[in-house]
């Protein structure tokens, strides 16, 4: 549904087959692991077994014995690139620790940690040099709890660590400490708000580290060539940052370095910092012989970027008629080994789906011997939801108010002032909120035993950023469309589609292909849910380009002004009504000045951010504590669909990955700080037995920001599932869930427990 | 005049004031201006003559990557925020 | 320097013969001696799907097969689904249908479907389900991918 006229599109809003689904279904489409160079050597990483040690001495010399081996790597092979920051485009980090995460120096954080990294001939030869290798460890305590870890007598992870917030003035922490980061969101008077509510809660909450879980593993192929120049190959959702990690890492000049993105099977946001390439590149120099490196699920889970476990408290104020009037919230998050956790978009996400007059956000961002978060899909967001809907859900039942009510009671609109300060933009949160009020869905009755409903509202920014394309017009009509996003969900046909619309060609008539560092200009990571809005505007700006190209050639021809030559359906018309098409117009270009290339960038854009409301119909088996999804009905601001398939499939997915988090992901840590469960087996996420259909529901409020009113979608539908089922598990049976996941032993014991208290 | 929002973590500088009316044509001016009256602020929110990695410039909700050299126009609200990054 | 032993096999109905270790899997040798690179590795012990391929008319995930038990077998992997006549209905109904997003795990699932239509070539959603609950996605949430196979089995009766 759309809330305004939409304009009448071509190809807008259909939906063709897109350009590489021909190979992806063939098995021809070429992943980072299916690089295969002549004389290519594979690599294995030596990796901690404790989560947090000292190391005393390392010896490689048997493993370098080995026949076969090629060349044995530690961190006295990577150059100390001092303590700086830089900017990834999505975060940033700082250089020492991002140098530390991708093999250690004289500390391991985390079990998994890389320590040392050999090639040889074969991966087995390789695997059997990992164990000739002799470390030496002094094994420390673990520090495994957030909370554990901000006191002020715990272990300290990095020396280096103070406590930095917005704005720190120096010497405001001196000490080292796990505590990275403080951050502190205030608006108007909460003691004041919570003064005047009628009705307080206030409640605690953790959830346990989860994974993106993509499918495909992590891999980088490098090959030095001999002329100084580096080529490397990897699935990455962004080729520049790539580029500019391995070259900040390694001291290595940009202009040397080519990076060459491969089909990606799945990111979610952690596979923008790189964990292998470097050491790839360096083994690679070493050997002086082209070097595989591909990552097992073992060291996936344990050692590469998962979201953040937390701890939060949040406490809500309300009036008798169902006012929100003041919000609190203390959120901390597990950074992992080093600070960089999504905590301060967690405190801006936490109340940003209403219009709460007096707020206070207090956001920690906390160091802990666990793998060092990265993104994944609106991170920090979901955590938050899980806290905040639940406890609007628990306002709504006490004063018997319909949840879709409430929210649209209080909801945040165009003209809000968010916690974190600006204001609001025009945004959907309200339309969302009708569309699941007025859905079959939330209008069917549901009254079986152990059944519930439940329903949750999630927020996320979206990114713009930077993005940069080239289109050429071939002669035969058709369009090349390069560009520098790499493609994990269709973005190359979307962006097609927008270039076609802009030229009133057909899709089928662009050939996009997604291009190499070398190749494109300086395009931003594919994440932050903004290829299809940022690269799009840059699409449709070399649309221009191109058109206006056209009609300076036609009047040409025409002998006429410019400005008497219209551009209309994908026809020159001049003064005189003369026509030529845009294929006619192509095959006379070679006579008419040469080719017609036109590049489009996107650079200050901004996205107006985009909310989710979901609804779930859940069956509770309270004998076992399992839950059954019945029934999900996601709906979301899309802006403009420009590929509704594409759109259904990113909600449907996003629902999925948040069902996974809401009932059964979590890594399970014993107490030394290990992984007892890194295998798709026991790291459960769901199948296709556990889920029914997903009923999606587009919303079209468009965004001004870009020329079709698209609006990002990837993220935000992972942001209500937890909560929403949360929600429904109450509905069903009356327990209401603070903890994530709600797996069966967590909610049997909170079944027990409810039914102990009864007694 | 554009109107600064000084973070929270930053208000005792201020003697508490949380929004601001200061003069400027960019953000480096706006920051400038503000260190005459608030001395402080601007080393809290700067290092090296940039914006401290981490913070990013908002002119309304219009996220800058351009820190200090963002220009700013009379009606504008300046927020300093977290950078945050997507997945 | 591990020995090798030579495997003769059928793999998309061409005889074939590779060297390989007796410690070498057959989603090794398939990708890393073969070139047949459509069979994916997801997890390598067996829990994601994606490598799966059929062997003696059965869906087997290749990382847990060893190269040398392909030996006289008959193997199909997604690279022998369609032809070059043109796309089979699966690979036809998962384009037509968006049930992909990053591909990965698609060549996986086509094998295992195939697999299911030709044993019950009438599935229900939960039949669909059930079978296909070995092969893990990520991105689409199932729900495109069920469709397709849905659809895919209309087709194949239309077709007959």
């Amino acid at each position: 549904m759309s809330t305004v006229e939409k304009p009448a599109y071509k190809v807008i809003g259909t939906r063709p087959i897109r350009h590489d689904g021909e190979d992806k279904v063939t098995g021809a489409a070429k992943y980072g692991g299916d690089v295969q160079l002549e004389g290519m050597l594979y690599a294995a990483i030596l990796r901690s077994p404790h989560a947090h040690a000292k190391i005393t001495r390392i010896d490689t010399t048997q493993a370098e014995a080995l026949p076969g081996v090629r060349a044995v790597m530690t961190s006295a092979n990577m150059p100390d690139p001092g303590d700086r920051m830089v900017d990834l485009g999505e975060g940033t980090i700082n250089l020492r620790h991002l140098s530390e995460r991708v093999l250690a120096r004289a500390k391991v954080l985390f079990k998994g940690h890389p320590v040392a990294a050999v090639a040889a001939d074969s991966i087995h030869i390789a695997e059997e040099a990992l164990e000739l290798i002799n470390v030496q460890y002094e094994a420390l305590p673990a520090v495994l709890d957030v909370r554990e870890a901000m006191r002020q007598d715990a272990l300290i992870l990095n020396d280096d660590v103070r406590t930095e917030e917005v704005g720190t003035q120096d010497g405001v922490a001196d000490k080292p400490t796990n505590v990275a980061k403080r951050f502190l969101f205030e608006k108007g008077d909460p003691k004041k708000g919570f003064a005047e509510a009628e009705l307080v809660v206030e409640r605690e909450f953790e959830t346990a580290t989860v994974h993106q879980g993509y499918i495909e593993p992590h891999n980088a192929t490098a090959q030095w060539h001999e002329n100084g120049q580096l080529t490397v190959w990897t699935s990455t959702q962004g080729a520049f940052t790539v580029r500019q990690q391995i070259g900040e890492l390694l001291g290595i000049p940009l202009d040397k370095i080519k990076v060459i993105p491969m089909e990606i099977g799945g990111g979610f946001g952690g596979k923008i910092a790189v964990y292998l390439q470097p050491l790839a590149t360096e083994l690679s120099r070493m050997s002086g012989r082209p070097v595989q490196l591909v990552m097992d699920r073992a060291a996936i889970f344990e050692a590469t970027g998962p979201t953040p476990g937390s701890y939060m408290r949040v406490k809500l104020g309300a009036t008798r008629d169902g006012r929100l009037l003041a919000g609190d919230a203390y959120v901390a998050f597990e950074a992992g080994a080093y600070p960089g956790s999504p905590v301060g978009a967690g405190c801006m996400c936490v109340f940003a789906c209403y219009d709460i007059p007096h707020a206070r956000i207090e956001g920690f961002d906390v160091c802990v011997n666990k793998p060092r978060t990265s993104a994944y899909r609106a991170p920090g967001s979901t955590q938050v939801a899980f806290a905040v809907e639940t406890i609007v859900d628990e306002i709504a039942r006490q004063l018997e108010m319909d949840p879709a009510d409430f929210r649209l009671q209080n909801a945040a609109r165009e003209g809000t002032r968010r916690v974190d300060g600006p204001v609001f933009d025009r945004i959907g949160m309200i339309e969302t909120v009708e569309a699941i009020k007025a859905s079959d869905h939330y209008q069917s009755p549901l009254d079986g035993p152990n059944q519930g409903r439940g329903i949750a509202t999630g927020f996320w920014f979206n990114a713009g950023l930077r993005s940069a394309v080239t289109a050429t017009v071939n002669p035969d009509g058709t369009v090349s469309l390069v560009e520098g996003s790499t493609d994990i969900g269709g973005t190359r046909t979307s962006l097609a589609m927008q270039l076609a619309e802009a030229l009133n060609i057909t899709a089928e008539q662009v050939a996009p292909s997604v291009a190499d560092t070398d190749g494109v200009g300086l395009t931003d990571v594919t994440g932050g849910s903004r290829v299809t809005f940022a690269t799009g505007i840059a699409v449709v700006d070399a649309a221009a380009k191109i058109r206006q190209q056209m009609v300076d050639r036609a009047a040409k021809i025409w002998e006429c002004d410019a400005d008497s030559v219209s551009y209309e359906d994908g026809q020159l018309v001049g003064p005189d009504q003369q026509r030529l098409s845009f294929k006619e117009m192509a095959q006379r270009m070679a006579e008419m000045g040469g080719p017609i290339i036109a590049n489009g960038i996107c650079t200050e854009a901004k996205q107006a951010g985009a909310y989710a409301t979901h609804c779930v119909d859940v069956e509770v088996d309270p004998e076992t504590g399992k839950v059954q999804i019945l029934r999900y009905t996601a709906a979301q601001d899309v802006g403009t669909a420009i590929h509704p398939s594409y759109v259904e499939g990113q909600m449907q997915g996003g629902v999925v990955q948040g069902i996974g988090w809401a009932l059964n992901e979590e890594y399970y840590y014993d107490d030394q700080g290990q992984m007892r469960n890194p295998t798709f087996l026991d790291y459960r996420m769901p199948t296709s037995y556990d889920v029914p259909m997903i009923d999606t529901i587009i919303v079209e409020v468009p965004d001004p920001n870009h020329p079709y009113g698209v609006r990002g979608v990837g993220e935000v539908p992972i942001c209500p599932p937890p909560a929403a089922v949360a929600n429904a598990i109450h509905d069903a049976i009356g327990v209401r869930m603070h903890r994530l996941p709600m797996s069966p032993p967590r909610l049997m014991a909170e079944i027990l427990r409810c039914r102990g208290n009864k007694d | 005049m554009p109107l600064v929002f000084i973070p929270p973590s930053l208000s005792q500088l201020t003697d508490g004031q949380r929004e601001i009316e200061v003069e400027g044509g960019n953000v480096a001016e706006l920051v400038q201006n503000l260190e005459e009256q608030f001395p402080g602020i601007q080393r809290a929110l700067c290092d090296d003559g940039r914006l401290k990695p981490g913070l990013v410039v908002s002119i309304g909700n219009a996220t800058s990557h351009r820190g200090l050299l963002q220009p700013v126009s009379v009606d504008d609200e300046v927020h300093f925020l977290p950078a945050i990054g997507g997945g | 320097m591990a020995k090798e032993r030579v495997v003769t096999t059928t793999i998309n109905g061409k005889e074939v013969e590779f060297q390989c270790q007796s410690r070498q899997t057959l989603l090794e040798s398939l990708r890393d001696q073969l070139g047949l690179t459509g069979t994916k590795e997801g997890c390598s012990n067996g829990n994601c799907g994606a490598c799966t391929v059929i062997m003696n008319g059965r869906p087997v995930v290749s990382c847990l097969v060893l190269a040398m038990e392909a030996s006289y077998a008959e193997l199909r992997t997604i690279e022998g689904i369609g032809s070059e006549a043109g796309l089979d209905e699966l690979q036809q109904c998962f384009l037509e249908g968006a049930a992909l997003q990053c591909g990965v795990c698609t060549p996986g699932f086509i094998v295992q479907a195939d697999a299911l239509l030709k044993e019950n070539p009438d599935p229900t959603e939960e039949e669909i389900r059930f079978y296909l609950a070995g092969n893990l996605c990520r991105c689409t949430g199932y729900d495109k991918i069920v469709r397709a196979v849905q659809a895919a089995a209309q087709a194949r009766k239309v077709s007959k």
